[in-house]
């Protein structure tokens, strides 16, 4: 299959792959296990120049966009879809800050995350604002030139071990969201803490931690884009990261059916290897086609990214939705196709299925993705009509 | 400090097949890497050059394809990289290859330390190392699994890995080590280093750059002739014992015994409790 990659792209891909293969899939079930943060990989990754490569040239990066996080993030994601998580959170995080960091911003920031020096995250969920985004209450009052930060963000993906965190707060609580803005807080700083670390169904290679505000003062110099414009920045965060979760998903399943494949060769019932009968062979080709289908778009909705499109809500949602909905199916096969073994901790696949699990849920549940897509083509609908 | 680190292009396999009517290896299909021991030796000298400065040369004879593990060296972090390469170097055995190496590696200046892997995958002999170093008239240790110090006034402290333990040794520079796998884990390339392993020049040197006299290279200058290269039968028949160790363990001795095969009286009365 060709997927009219440049040669640095090919490059991209080969190493992250050779890093699934050669250091993350030895030890993924232990961290599977044990739910420590993988920092011994992200140091790996970061003597590999793999958090360069989305970050721009001038920054210290390699000047890639959304299409080589997602090479990235879809090979890694082969062999452990939860360490790759790290790998990917920390690319959320430094979106905003590449979207809408001014010069004096960028220039602090993004040399050490590309780098792999420090890590990001990005906070937006709080216990009462999932998807209803703009129910958010935690509060960021304007004093001088700082604002206190209090409340809670919930679920942040690189709690606690990220050091530089984007987190959406009301500056004036009184607009509601449009009173939000996009603040960027350190690691450190008096007043911001971590909650608990959550035990988690899958991706238990990454960690999850609640990020807890008292009192928290940050310079105004930290406000990333404008006051009142933090919604814009998380809506437009989301736009470019959803392609990651796409390529997260993508890569769970690919591995989820490598693993099948082999599996199906190996295992021999009524003296011939289950990979003879039509029953597997069908689950398998349907398996193959979905997860291609599910490259397809994730790639398009990078590429189109990269590209500079305007309105990119769309296809970044269904390149998500597709992606997380196949991943579920693929891996939730691949077990199947185990049969009594793929329900056993010794085998991967089973690890696979809960991992594939949040990929439906996390960075907007595909519900909501679905209700952007539907808006999208209603809009442009209307717009023709017009 | 000067590092030069010799490395082997190798077929990538363990099951390499060979061709039972020329009794040659089957290398179609399969992919040519740098052969893995020479992996460790690259990182050593890496190593050598991050504590003590000074510049990594990765050297190698084969054909042209052979710049690619050269390629693939640079990407890790090798200052420069230099190909042996001429028809006249083809078909040398161990002694020829020792011999045209270390010719290259004088046309390079010398060097204070030559790091090899302990043998090559596909020739498995380990013999170009040691010969490198007699070339040149330097001391060598092979199967190096530490450097323990390399100290101002030009020695070397290094533990060389025997079946059991090891020897502490110190030598003067410059010295030839070949090293084993428990010496430290090879990095991965890093992009920017790829990115420059592209664009990197690489020096071939043919015969005429090199002072070598003609009759001890490549297949003239190879006294080693293969008369049969062949698959070792699997052993046959045999028998498992299989069970808990204990019994297992007793059950053989029985058979043993029972097979009139002379144990130990005692072993033999007191079964294994």
């Amino acid at each position: 299959m060709n997927y009219f990659f440049s040669e640095e792209q090919e490059m991209i891909r080969e190493l992250a792959a050779k890093i699934a293969k050669e250091k993350i899939e030895p030890i993924a079930a232990d961290y599977d296990e044990s739910g420590a943060f993988p920092w011994e990989i992200v140091e790996i990754l970061a003597k590999s120049d793999l958090f360069r490569v989305f970050i721009p040239e001038e920054y210290d990066g390699l000047g890639g966009g959304i299409l080589e996080m997602s090479l990235v993030v879809e090979e890694l994601s082969k062999a452990c879809g939860g360490i790759a998580l790290a790998y990917a959170a920390s690319g959320l995080g430094a979106i905003p800050i590449m979207l809408f960091g001014n010069e004096e911003q960028k220039k602090k920031y993004l040399p050490r995350l590309a780098a792999g020096e420090m890590l990001a995250a990005f906070g937006l969920t709080e216990p009462d604002a999932g998807s209803d985004a703009a129910a958010i209450k935690t509060t960021a009052k304007p004093d001088g030139d700082e604002y206190v930060i209090n409340g809670t963000k919930q679920w942040i993906t690189n709690g606690g071990e990220a050091s530089i965190y984007t987190v959406i707060a009301l500056t004036d609580p009184t607009r509601g969201i449009r009173g939000s803005s996009a603040l960027m807080v350190e690691k450190g700083t008096p007043g911001f803490d971590f909650g608990k670390k959550e035990n988690k169904m899958g991706i238990r290679g990454s960690v999850t931690r609640e990020l807890v505000f008292q009192d928290c003062r940050i310079p105004k110099e930290n406000l990333l884009g404008r006051e009142g414009g933090g919604f814009l920045v998380a809506m437009k965060t989301f736009d470019q990261s959803r392609p990651g979760v796409a390529a997260q998903a993508l890569g769970i399943a690919q591995g989820a059916l490598d693993k099948a494949l082999a599996y199906a060769h190996e295992r021999h019932q009524f003296g011939k290897p289950i990979s003879s009968f039509q029953g597997i062979q069908f689950m398998l080709a349907d398996m193959a086609t979905q997860v291609e289908a599910a490259r397809t778009l994730t790639y398009q909705a990078a590429r189109t990214i990269d590209a500079g499109a305007r309105n990119v809500a769309k296809i970044s949602s269904m390149a998500k939705v597709f992606a997380s909905d196949t991943a579920m199916k693929v891996t939730t096969d691949a077990v199947q196709i185990f049969g009594g073994y793929g329900y056993m901790k010794e085998y991967p696949v089973e690890k696979m299925m809960r991992d594939a699990k949040i990929t439906q849920i996390y960075e907007g549940t595909n519900q909501i993705q679905r209700e952007v897509i539907a808006l999208q083509m209603i809009r442009e609908s209307m717009r023709k009509k017009g | 400090m000067n590092i030069v680190v010799c490395i082997k292009q190798v077929p990538d396999t363990t099951n390499v097949k060979i061709n039972p009517e020329t009794n040659t290896l089957v290398r179609a299909g399969v992919e040519s890497i740098i052969n893995p021991f020479d992996m460790y030796a690259l990182e050593e000298g890496l190593r050598v050059r991050e504590q003590h400065g000074g510049t990594v040369t990765v050297l190698s004879m084969g054909p042209p394809q052979v710049e690619e593990a050269l390629r693939e060296a640079i990407s890790l972090g090798v200052d420069e990289a230099v190909l042996l390469s001429d028809r006249g170097f083809a078909g040398a055995d161990t002694l020829a290859t020792a011999y045209t190496l270390a010719a290259g590696i004088r046309k390079l200046g010398g060097a204070e330390i030559i790091f090899m892997g302990r043998q090559a995958i596909d020739g498995d002999t380990g013999q170009v190392g040691p010969g490198v170093a007699e070339n040149l008239m330097i001391p060598h240790i092979t199967d190096i699994r530490k450097i323990e110090s390399i100290a101002e006034d030009g020695t070397i402290i290094v533990e060389r890995m025997l079946e059991e333990g090891y020897v502490r040794l110190k030598t003067s520079l410059p010295v030839l080590l070949t090293v084993v796998k428990e010496i430290n884990e090879p990095r991965l390339p890093s992009l920017k280093g790829k990115l420059a392993a592209k664009k990197k020049e690489i020096t071939t040197y043919v015969e005429e750059d090199l002072d070598l006299d003609s009759e001890r290279i490549g297949l003239t200058g190879s006294p080693t002739w293969v008369q049969k290269i062949f698959t070792p039968p699997k052993p046959a028949g045999g028998k498992l014992f299989q069970g808990e160790a204990k019994e297992a363990v007793a059950a053989l001795l029985a058979e043993l015994k029972s097979a009139g095969l002379p144990l130990g009286a005692k072993e033999a009365d007191n079964g294994i409790d």
